[in-house]
């Protein structure tokens, strides 16, 4: 399956893992990566704020020359790149006057982008949806037992979902969830995974992004997770890098890991933890990977029966559709 | 021969002869339409002395058709066409133009509005020279009647019937009739015990001479018409030998296998494979749940069987089938609850202090699997602080937007309870807050002195993730107070979420089996929802309780005592008149072709094996045409819109296009001899 | 009449449960709406038969409106689905007869929505008024050749059926 693929600035410098742990698993899932030609950065959060023609000019460029490449899927791993490229696409569509004014801009370098030539997906859905569970299943040779997995989304990929770009549902996102239980891993369902990680408020206002990357550490610590996995260059960086800063801030002594879900499908398939750039992150990830060194029998635990004096009420069944 | 039509144009007071000229119009019928034997425009034609006008001309001139043209059809066609009955003329040769709703009032320009009303009296007159002499049919009421449901709406419904001397058949799906209400433990706003007032009643349905009660039962089939419905009942196999059973309950002591009961105890509690759903249950037979009996599951145990004092217990039993024959049916099916798990963000099934209200009643209730007792899934720690969460699924746009009509007033129900027992502090957060009917406000008052705490906005989330000191090991609700403009994080111990009432899973197919379409929320359609809110569309089929819509236990009593009423009355009458609207097949046309069979929702068109044809039952037809527009071979009619009427009418609407012949005078219609 | 001053004729059929109770409230209302749609009522949009449509527009209508209550609140639970089918296949054939697509609506209104079939009946007169008339007023019975053509119609069926061995 061949996609056009938008990397973004992170993924060439301070998230390398990121596109390195893709790479590597690019080939085993039968997914092939069409870099777009000389593309730009898509301007992130900020731009949009400054000068929004712009910043819709900036990102366009990036759709026209995937779609004159002749490309129909473009993916972005990055979430922040994948939902500007999303949402350019929908409002050129949307507001006919941007559209136009967009393509102005874009006529100025030679290049046009129609509206609703392409569709932008996250790396993440492309795994998920075209490679399937079951694919993915099948190719794990060094399943992640016993690592306490605690999947964390962050707030791009589900917010705004313009346009349906993903079913999942927008407050409780469960497909990374079901990814990494699919790689054998001890999946913990903590509530804050689609909270903000404070984005670009650790360079505006650092008390604030620090808050709410505590709060995020705390509550996965909490539920005794050995590592959060992520899917955005940002997320990672603000938990990783500034653990350490949230520490020093908050007198806590968080010690999690923080690694892309690329990198986790790598390990579970059997690479190394060098091919994936693990090794890399600042908060070392290698305690918690020595848990799945080995792989354990699980022991078969029948139904637990009712003890005579357990008073406790049953939890509601979870009814499946 | 031709007939002689009486135009008659009313004024209606200045509401038509404003914009109209209605004496030209009468002049102008009487001038070009053919057949127009007078016309003539009358201040009011709807009052006694001007159907005293027709009834003269009909009399004196000898008309033998009459066009009223003035308001609607749906007001005074019933009026005008029992005047000209009373002289003797039948009522379905009258027709009337709707020159008030239709033009007088919707019509700027005079000019315009005169052309239209001459247009609209032209279709009429052309129709109403087609149309033919119609008498309805008389079929009698059989006195028996079917309820549905054996809710607090269907016991109502029943009990009024039977106490009246009418025999009534119920059935009931579940084990036991009592429906939700026997789930409760108080109920609002008199704090009556839900049981208390309940099971005299059911005790009444269970030995009532005129009630038999079906119960593990549901309706396989339902065909017929009002007055005489023919109904299939699949009596679902027990397992208990209901002659020899004694009530004793020692099979369901020595029983070996418990499991969840999901549906009484709303999977809080536990009940045995072979139980009663609670202990007043009627009738007192037990059931043996198959899927959960071990000796269904590998053939062991059978200790039930054992243990029987009086061997009612029989593994070969099957399910039987019961044929009923009766004049009425009452629909009182009932609701389920709101799945909350579609709102994640709230908790439920994740967290394990989070509960639903039916979940909460049940622990409320002395029977319940906590006696009574309020307390967490641990089973045994009593609450602090309790947060509510009201409209959960309801007024809202991605599942109901509907209001639960219910889930305020249980709410103060709940915090009442909730402080009484445990002196628990509860925070109510809710959108508005909505105490009805008698005595509501008052209770609302009184919730309010209690120190019951109140917080108006919509819950953005229940988690347990801690924040701010005093949350560790709480569950946080997280809410927008809009009276003060905070945002508020309320910890508290237990989250009781009041789940959305909806329509039962299978309503719609229940449904359709009797002829009862449900809306767009799925709710039962009523037939008129201000005026005739128990009876439906169709004949001799009522709806009652909260099948119609979210209601409480005063409003679906209410609705089981007017469908009761409704269908006394049709069996104190003895007959009831069906309609001549019906279509009808012409069996030289008919090649038996089919393709009319699969059009009739009510099941009205079979097909005879020995001639070939199919066959409308009139009894069954309602009368939409469905089946007439489809015929290739135009071998069906239907009666009073047949298509040479339809044309008819079209020909005069377009009277100023073609002029006073129309086309039909001119090209002939190949007509088919009849055989 | 010059085409300036054309005014539509469109005959309109409203479901009596419905749309004919839509168009008594909208009077009620005393909304006001162009009067160029004359009402015949039948008891559902079951009921018509294509045909009708055509009979309507060959006897000179310019357009027509069929009207019922919104699928699955059909007063006969489900005769508006046929409805549906009849009216797409309907408009098969008017496409190919060249007639244009705005002269024949299929509106759904329920008993509440008078303001609805208020607007959409305005909406439609409007399209049609600029459509222009449908010309179609003439009667093929009166076509010269149209008599010649059918008496033909034996010899060259009997012609046709005579197969070269």
């Amino acid at each position: 399956m061949r996609y056009g693929y938008y990397p973004g600035c992170s993924l060439t410098n301070a998230a390398r893992p990121y596109e390195i742990s893709t790479r590597a698993i690019a080939g085993e899932l039968g997914l092939a990566f069409d870099e777009v030609e000389d593309w730009n950065c898509c301007g992130a959060t900020e731009y949009m704020s400054l000068n929004k023609t712009a910043a819709y000019a900036l990102i366009g460029r990036n759709l026209a020359l995937a779609a004159q490449s002749g490309m129909r899927e473009l993916v972005a791993p990055c979430s922040a790149c994948y939902l500007n490229l999303r949402k350019t696409d929908h409002y050129m569509k949307k507001y006919k006057p941007l559209g136009k004014v967009t393509n102005q801009a874009l006529a100025a370098g030679g290049l046009h982008y129609e509206p609703g030539s392409l569709v932008v997906r996250h790396l993440l859905d492309v795994i998920v949806k075209d490679v399937g569970y079951d694919a993915i299943s099948a190719k794990v040779t060094r399943p992640l037992t016993g690592l306490r997995v605690a999947p964390y989304y962050g707030c791009l990929i589900v917010r705004p979902d313009f346009n349906g770009g993903s079913s999942e549902d927008t407050e409780y996102p469960t497909h990374l969830d079901h990814l990494m239980e699919a790689l054998g891993a001890e999946v913990v369902d903590f509530p804050l995974k689609t909270h903000c990680c404070g984005g670009h408020m650790t360079q505006i206002s650092a008390d604030t992004a620090y808050e709410l990357i505590r709060r995020l550490l705390q509550n996965a610590a909490e539920y005794q997770a050995d590592l959060l996995v992520t899917l955005c260059p940002m997320c990672q960086l603000n938990l990783d890098a500034y653990q350490s800063q949230v520490n020093r801030h908050f007198g806590t002594d968080f010690n999690l890991p923080i690694l892309y879900f690329t990198q986790m499908i790598g390990l579970a398939m059997g690479l190394e933890p060098k091919e994936l750039a693990i090794g890399q992150e600042i908060v070392s990830a290698a305690s918690a990977l020595r848990k799945i060194g080995t792989v354990e029998e699980i022991e078969e635990t029948a139904q637990a029966r009712r003890k005579r004096d357990d008073k406790s009420l049953p939890m509601p069944r979870i009814r499946e559709g | 021969m031709t007939e002689k039509v009486g135009v008659y144009i009313c004024h209606c007071g200045t509401n038509i002869a404003g914009p109209v000229d209605v004496a030209e119009v009468a002049r102008w019928a009487k001038e070009n339409l053919k057949g127009v034997a007078l016309a003539r425009d009358y201040r009011f034609m709807c009052s006694s002395l001007g159907q005293e006008i027709i009834q003269e001309d009909i009399k004196n001139e000898g008309l033998t058709r009459v066009v009223v043209a003035a308001c609607s059809p749906h007001l005074h066609e019933k009026t005008f066409r029992s005047a000209c009955s009373k002289m003797g003329l039948n009522p379905y040769l009258t027709q009337m133009a709707s020159i008030r709703e239709q033009v007088s009032w919707v019509t700027e320009d005079r000019a315009a509005a005169t052309e239209k009303a001459k247009m609209m009296v032209a279709g009429a007159v052309r129709r109403v020279q087609l149309q033919v002499e119609l008498q309805p049919t008389e079929v009698p009421v059989n006195p028996n009647t079917l309820v549905v449901g054996g809710g607090i709406a269907g016991i109502q419904a029943s009990l009024e019937l039977a106490d009246a001397g009418y025999h009534v058949f119920m059935v009931e799906r579940e084990p036991s009739i009592g429906g939700h209400m026997a789930q409760f433990d108080k109920t609002f706003p008199t704090l009556d015990c839900a049981a208390c007032i309940l099971t005299p009643k059911m005790s009444d349905v269970g030995l009532h001479e005129n009630i038999e009660l079906l119960s593990y039962a549901e309706v396989e089939s339902v065909s017929g018409y009002v007055g005489s419905f023919d109904v299939r009942v699949r009596k679902k196999a027990r397992y208990i030998i209901e002659d020899a059973c004694t009530g004793c309950g020692i099979c369901i002591e020595k029983c070996p296998k418990k499991v969840v009961d999901e549906v009484f105890e709303v999977g809080l509690g536990y009940r045995k494979a072979v139980y009663r759903p609670f202990p007043q249950a009627v009738p007192k037979f037990p059931v043996i749940d198959k899927e959960t009996c071990i000796y269904f599951e590998r053939g062991t145990c059978k200790a039930c069987e054992k243990f029987c004092p009086t061997e009612a217990i029989d593994f070969e039993q099957t399910d039987s089938y019961v044929d009923l024959n009766v004049g009425n049916i009452i629909m009182a099916t009932g609701y389920d609850l709101f799945d909350c798990t579609k709102i994640p963000q709230y908790g439920y099934g994740r967290l394990a202090n989070v509960f639903t209200n039916l979940e909460f009643e049940r622990l409320c209730n002395a029977a319940g699997p906590t006696e009574g007792r309020i307390v967490l899934r641990d089973g045994v720690t009593e609450p602090k602080s309790i947060g509510i969460i009201h409209c959960v699924g309801s007024r809202d746009k991605n599942y109901h937007p509907y209001c639960s009509a219910v889930c305020c007033m249980s709410a103060l129900k709940f915090g009442h309870l909730a402080m009484e027992k445990t002196g628990a502090e509860v925070y109510s957060f809710y959108i508005d807050m909505r105490p009805l009917h008698k005595n509501y406000e008052e209770f609302y008052d009184r919730l309010l002195q209690e120190g019951m705490h109140f917080i108006r906005g919509r819950v953005a989330e229940v988690t347990d993730a801690a924040r701010l000191p005093g949350e560790e090991g709480k569950i946080i609700i997280q809410a927008e107070d809009t009276l003060i403009g905070k945002q508020r994080r309320i910890p508290v111990d237990m989250v009781v979420l009041l789940g959305a009432l909806q329509p039962r899973f299978d309503a719609k197919e229940t449904g359709l089996k009797f002829g009862v379409s449900a809306g767009l929320d799925g709710w039962f359609t009523e037939r008129h929802p201000k005026l005739d809110p128990v009876a439906t569309m169709t004949d001799g089929v009522f709806i009652a309780g909260t099948c119609q819509g979210p209601k409480d236990i005063p409003d679906s009593v209410t609705q089981g005592a007017a469908a009761a009423a409704r269908v006394q009355g049709m069996i104190a009458k003895g007959t009831v008149l069906i309609e001549p609207i019906v279509a009808s097949i012409e069996e030289a046309r008919c090649s038996g072709c089919r393709i009319c069979n699969n059009l009739c929702p009510f099941n009205a068109i079979e097909y005879l094996e020995d001639k070939e044809v199919s066959y409308i039952n009139a009894a069954l037809c309602k009368g939409c045409g469905t089946c007439v527009a489809a015929c290739p071979a135009q071998a069906i009619s239907g009666a009073h819109f047949t298509n040479d009427q339809i044309f008819a009418e079209m020909e005069g609407l377009l009277y100023d296009v073609i002029g006073s012949n129309g086309a039909t005078a001119k090209s002939p219609q190949p007509v088919l001899e009849p055989a | 009449m010059t085409e300036s001053d054309f005014e539509p004729k469109i005959v309109g059929f409203l479901c009596n449960w419905c749309s004919y109770r839509a168009a008594d409230l909208a009077g009620t209302a005393r909304m006001k709406y162009e009067p160029n749609v004359r009402i015949i009522r039948v008891m559902c949009s079951g009921r018509v038969d294509p045909t009708f449509v055509l009979k309507a527009l060959s006897l000179g209508a310019d357009g027509v409106m069929l009207a019922g209550c919104h699928p699955g609140e059909c007063h006969y639970i489900e005769q508006n689905y046929k409805t549906i089918r009849r009216f797409k296949m309907l408009k098969h054939t008017l496409r190919a007869l060249g007639i244009e697509e705005e002269r024949v609506r299929l509106q759904w209104a329920s008993a509440g929505e008078g303001a609805l079939l208020a607007s959409a009946i305005n909406e439609m007169v409007d399209q049609v008024r600029k459509l222009g008339p449908l010309h179609w007023s003439g009667n093929w019975m009166d076509d010269e050749g149209a008599q010649e053509a059918i008496q033909a119609l034996p010899s060259e069926h009997a012609e046709a059926m005579e197969v070269p061995a």
